[in-house]
């Protein structure tokens, strides 16, 4: 690619040659930008030495003439000018450029002002989300409810699935993380409490905390990273593929046969998790008093038994099914809820994830005021 | 002049499956070349294994007189910068708009500064027959017709001389589709461009292909429009003599 220019007193020669392609559009640019064509009333092309000549190579050329021409000099071309300068003037008569929209005028405002509609705009597409979910909720119910009316609606085979593959599935990490904390838990206090004589009390703290709280809770941060991203995934792709669409159509409700078994799925899956937690924690608590207090297995279960009532346990396995139906549900109406992209896909199935959390520490702690009031 | 497109002996197998079984195919530089065969009689595999989609059991594919097969990513990348793909639903990305997705093979292949990529991207989506405005809109915005024709310019990225097209107007009315058709004869003609395509759409074969390959008993048999048509298949007999082929054949064809 090369292009060569000859000046005479008020006239510019180029001689182009070579082959000119998109690959060469940056130095063509810049060879363009840099020929003087001031003072000139004449450029004279000559595109005879061209051995290929692509759009892009092309455009190159065209800008260049036009900047001439509109410089005020006179262009012309030895021999014909290139086809693909004819291709570029058809294409762009046919699409007019005055056609091209001005870009949206960012809107203008102090930065004080800027900085208050976008509190209220945040605060009002946070209400609305907030209602939407409601209503979600609210929907999902009603559809439930219809469906344990008649119990044909009710699909036990998809329940089924949705539990294998949020509960069955669930178990390894479940049960190897319930085992991790209730060591931590164990050890930490065991090194506190042995320099006050108050070793067993390690079994109190072990019990209570994961029966009551830490069980329940982890495994819902658990199921809700898994679960709740797999609902959400999951809904949010049939969407973009329009099977949700396809189901309507068919006069099939989705959240009849997509958003209630996963729902009721979870709700049976994460308390039976919970229970396995609890058990694989106490377990764990058991197996440290033994090995770091050198406490008997039937010491740390006597003392247990002291420390903690049936409603210990109940507390916590009864906190599972509300989680499960915040993280179900936030999956689900997240995954429902994306439209048009992949990148949208993305963005709701972490909102989905980080949701159900929250939500269900959220939850954890309404909880706690409300058995603190009722003396449990 | 070499083939731009050669294929020798390519076999194909899933499993126990055997998709292509010694598969010869030529394409010439500067004609539309049609690829035709049953559901399931392995189109959608033949192109991916010339785009280096996927690496066949055995036999050659040469592109520009390269053999792909035979190629490492870096080389392979390099051949993959000198042709265009439009795939059938598009594949346009759909967290982009129609001026990105052009954008997107310039900005990985080319060094150009942000004012070149727009103006090549927006001539680009002007050549295809696109409004102006159509380079700010976002995939799912667009119309059928208009994904295709985004797929095109998008194809189209880094003036590419060879082009496939997988059914390229499947899923359009017959006005858009002959519309459609139009505009890859015009950009045929004035770009110089060997085109591959994918295509159960006899009225766009009659129309646009030069030379038709059909994919018939895990080979292919290939030639010129006007011969294949008597090729004495049954497959190909009922193809394109068949009581829908039919109503076409009669029609004066030929432009």
């Amino acid at each position: 690619m090369t292009l060569e220019v000859q000046r005479t007193a008020d006239a510019v020669t180029l001689k182009l040659s070579g082959e000119w392609g998109v690959r060469e559009f940056g130095a063509l640019e810049k060879d363009f930008a840099s020929v003087d064509v001031r003072g000139a009333h004449a450029v004279v092309i000559d595109a005879g030495g061209l051995k290929s000549l692509d759009l892009s190579g092309a455009w190159a050329l065209h800008e260049f003439v036009r900047r001439t021409r509109e410089a005020g000099a006179a262009v012309s071309f030895q021999g014909a000018p290139p086809d693909q300068l004819r291709l570029l003037d058809e294409t762009l008569k046919e699409t007019d450029a005055a056609a091209i929209p001005a870009q949206p005028a960012a809107a203008a405002g102090r930065a004080g002002g800027r900085l208050l509609t976008g509190l209220g705009r945040e605060t009002v597409a946070f209400v609305d989300s907030s209602l939407e979910g409601l209503a979600f909720l609210g929907r999902t119910t009603v559809s439930g409810l219809g469906d344990f009316r008649r119990l044909k609606h009710l699909r036990p085979i998809s329940i089924a699935r949705h539990v294998y593959d949020t509960g069955v599935t669930a178990l390894p990490i479940v049960a190897l993380i319930a085992f991790l904390i209730s060591v931590i838990i164990a050890y930490m206090s065991a090194t506190q409490l042995r320099g006050l004589g108050a070793d067993i009390y390690v079994v109190d703290l072990v019990t209570i905390g994961v029966l009551r709280e830490l069980g329940v809770l982890l495994t819902a941060i658990i199921v809700a990273g898994r679960s709740g991203s797999a609902f959400a995934a999951e809904l949010g792709s049939m969407k973009l593929n329009e099977e949700v669409d396809a189901l309507v159509a068919t006069g099939v409700d989705p959240f009849e046969v997509l958003v209630v078994p996963r729902v009721v799925g979870l709700v049976i899956a994460l308390p039976l998790l919970t229970i396995v937690a609890d058990l694989v924690g106490i377990a764990g608590g058991a197996l440290l008093c033994r090995l770091l207090l050198d406490m008997p297995f039937a010491q740390f279960i006597a003392r247990a038994n002291e420390a903690i009532a049936p409603t210990t346990f109940w507390v916590g396995v009864l906190k599972a099914p509300v989680f499960a139906v915040l993280i179900a549900t936030a999956g689900c109406f997240r995954g429902m809820q994306v439209r048009n992209s992949a990148r949208e896909l993305g963005r709701l199935v972490t909102v989905a994830v980080v949701q159900a959390i929250f939500l269900v520490i959220l939850a954890d702690a309404l909880f706690a005021i409300l058995f603190m009031q009722m003396d449990i | 002049m070499d083939p731009v497109v050669q294929v020798r002996g390519l076999v194909n197998r899933f499993g126990a499956q055997v998709v292509h079984d010694g598969l010869d195919m030529e394409v010439n530089g500067d004609e539309v070349f049609g690829i035709v065969g049953g559901s399931g009689a392995g189109k959608s595999v033949l192109l991916r294994s010339i785009l280096g989609l996927r690496r066949p059991q055995a036999g050659t594919v040469r592109i520009f007189g390269h053999d792909i097969t035979r190629m490492n990513e870096a080389q392979l990348r390099e051949v993959k910068a000198r042709y265009g793909v439009g795939f059938q639903s598009g594949a346009l990305y759909s967290g982009l708009t129609v001026l990105q997705n052009v954008q997107l093979p310039m900005i990985e292949h080319l060094q150009l500064n942000t004012s070149a990529l727009d103006d090549l991207a927006m001539l680009k989506i002007r050549l295809v027959g696109l409004p102006a405005d159509a380079g700010a809109k976002f995939p799912a915005q667009l119309s059928g017709g208009m994904i295709k024709r985004a797929a095109l310019a998008r194809a189209l990225a880094l003036d590419p001389s060879l082009l496939f097209l997988d059914e390229p107007t499947s899923g359009l009315d017959p006005i858009s589709a002959a519309a459609f058709d139009e505009l890859v004869l015009y950009l045929q003609k004035q770009l110089k461009l060997t085109i591959i395509m994918i295509t159960h759409d006899l009225d766009s074969i009659f129309r646009t292909c030069n030379r038709v390959g059909v994919i018939v008993d895990r080979r292919m048999i290939s030639d010129t429009l006007n011969k294949i048509v008597d090729d004495p298949n049954p497959w190909i007999q009922e193809y394109f003599h068949g009581e829908r082929a039919r109503a076409r054949l009669e029609a004066p064809h030929g432009a």
